[in-house]
């Protein structure tokens, strides 16, 4: 240890103020981009499992009309009326 | 031949996804031990600099952010060629998710040296051929993101913001050589990969630590924003709809 | 490698290089823009304006500073080992300024060569020590230094 205290450390005879702004912007700046860049990569498997879930919904109820019916139209058309 | 097998298979969406799921734990690991060791040594146990004092310290993040912010954009540039040339899909999201992390280590380089010179030099800034060509570098990140985001269709997006990228790249010689050219306030470089280290062991041991740290995160970031942006564009393909289903939320 | 895209790599090489190479001209013609500072040989032979704001820099002479005793004016000679000017400041100094580091100043050329600086800064080497190596170098040097007065006396 280059320093006699803990105060010494922080102080740095002067340059305190300079090296630990530059080291708190970085710290701040890099784990900042981390957790940015999982939370994208989290998001994105979210929303496109949601997206798989809605599709695979609105096919099953597409189905189940086409049952019902009975009459063999196409259930296709109606498909897009069910927000979910 | 098999040189160019291994070229083709890396550019398979899902052989990189899964390589760089493997490597993610590895590169987080190693890199916050090197980056912390090199940042603590550097802050409490190595010696003072003669003329600087103790403000010196900031060399231990600054060189780091400066040297990656250069070598990504080179990184960029070889992707950019590769984009152009191959049309290869994992270029452009190369390009496209790691240009904000270029942008911002370039930001940490000037924010810190800025920080560093107020100390030593008298001021914060002065326009000398080093730190404007490095503030020019700051602006071409900031075009890529912005061009890659305001063209819509991916093939023109990836097209234009690889022939930016590469009209970028002839500022990385000037960044690299405009101590030695120009009379600059901005010293010349005291690590540089030919001559040794204008500086005792107990100054550079830390430096290299820090710097091969901030590489290896650098690293894990590349696999994670990758990743991500894999998913966004393959998403329609089997692997990636399995993949999510398995994930699960 | 496909034909086609040998041919589009080639292109793209071709269109770098042409692209440094005008830019890398471009550099070279504006040269003088693009250097911070005027050296002492450049002012020396005239190449510096008169009575323009410009910079100078150099390294600041051993033995040249004096220090006016009642104001904060401090003259002192900027050298870069081949002609020197003098210099004329008012205010106060950075931490780093000493005699046989290097200044960079902002300030105004006189008709007498005196150049009148507003700002001083101080510009260091790429050389890091501790201050105990410094020491070390420094007495070694002092030693060689009155070795050679000696030496030179005896003879």
């Amino acid at each position: 240890m280059q320093f006699d205290s803990f105060a010494a450390f922080l102080f740095m005879e002067g340059h305190g103020p300079y090296v630990w702004t530059c080291y708190a912007v970085f710290t701040l700046a890099l784990v900042g981009l981390a957790w940015w860049s999982l939370k994208q990569r989290t998001a994105v498997i979210r929303q496109q499992y949601h997206a798989q879930l809605r599709a695979e919904r609105r096919q099953a109820s597409a189905d189940a009309h086409t049952a019902t019916d009975g009459s063999g139209t196409p259930a296709a058309s109606f498909s897009r009326i069910h927000p979910s | 031949m098999s040189m160019w097998r291994w070229f083709h298979k890396f550019g398979s969406p899902k052989w990189f996804f899964d390589i760089a799921s493997r490597l993610i734990p590895w590169l987080l690991g190693t890199g916050l031990v090197l980056l912390l060791t090199g940042l603590v040594w550097g802050l409490a146990f190595a010696p003072q600099d003669y003329l600087q004092g103790n403000s010196y310290r900031i060399i231990f993040i600054h060189v780091p952010s400066a040297f990656l912010a250069q070598s990504v954009y080179l990184m960029m540039a070889s992707a950019a060629v590769v984009t152009l040339v191959w049309k290869m899909k994992l270029a452009d999201v190369f390009v496209q998710t790691m240009a904000p992390v270029g942008a911002l280590l370039t930001f940490l380089a000037l924010f810190t040296g800025a920080v560093w010179g107020k100390p030593t030099w008298g001021t914060w800034w002065v326009w000398d051929a080093r730190l404007t060509s490095m503030l020019i570098l700051l602006f071409l990140y900031c075009g890529v993101i912005v061009l890659g985001r305001a063209i819509a269709d991916e093939k023109s997006s990836a097209r234009a913001v690889a022939v930016l990228v590469l009209v970028g790249v002839v500022n990385i010689p000037i960044i690299k050589y405009s101590v030695d050219w120009w009379n600059t306030l901005h010293q010349p470089a005291t690590f540089t990969l030919t001559k040794r280290p204008s500086m005792p062991v107990e100054m550079w041991a830390p430096l290299l630590l820090s710097v091969v740290g901030l590489y290896l995160l650098f690293g894990w970031l590349t696999c994670v924003r990758m990743q991500t942006g894999i998913l966004v564009r393959e998403h329609r393909t089997s692997w990636v709809r399995a993949l999510v289903r398995s994930q699960g939320v | 490698m496909h034909p086609v895209r040998k041919k589009r790599l080639t292109i793209i090489l071709f269109l770098v290089a042409g692209l440094g190479l005008a830019v890398g001209l471009a550099t070279y013609a504006f040269r003088q823009n693009i250097n911070l500072f005027y050296d002492p040989s450049q002012i020396a032979s005239g190449e510096a304006p008169h009575d323009v704001r410009i910079r100078a820099g150099g390294m600041v002479e051993d033995g040249s500073v004096s220090r006016d005793e009642d104001s904060l004016l401090v003259r002192f000679r900027v050298t870069d080992f081949s002609s020197s000017v003098a210099m004329e400041y008012e205010g106060i100094l950075p931490d780093l300024f000493a005699e046989g580091q290097g200044i960079v100043a902002m300030g105004r050329l006189r008709a007498d060569g005196t150049f009148v600086a507003d700002q001083v800064l101080a510009k260091h080497d790429e050389n890091y020590m501790p201050p105990e190596v410094h020491e070390a170098i420094q007495r070694a040097e002092a030693k060689k230094a009155a070795a050679a007065t000696t030496s030179s006396a005896g003879y």
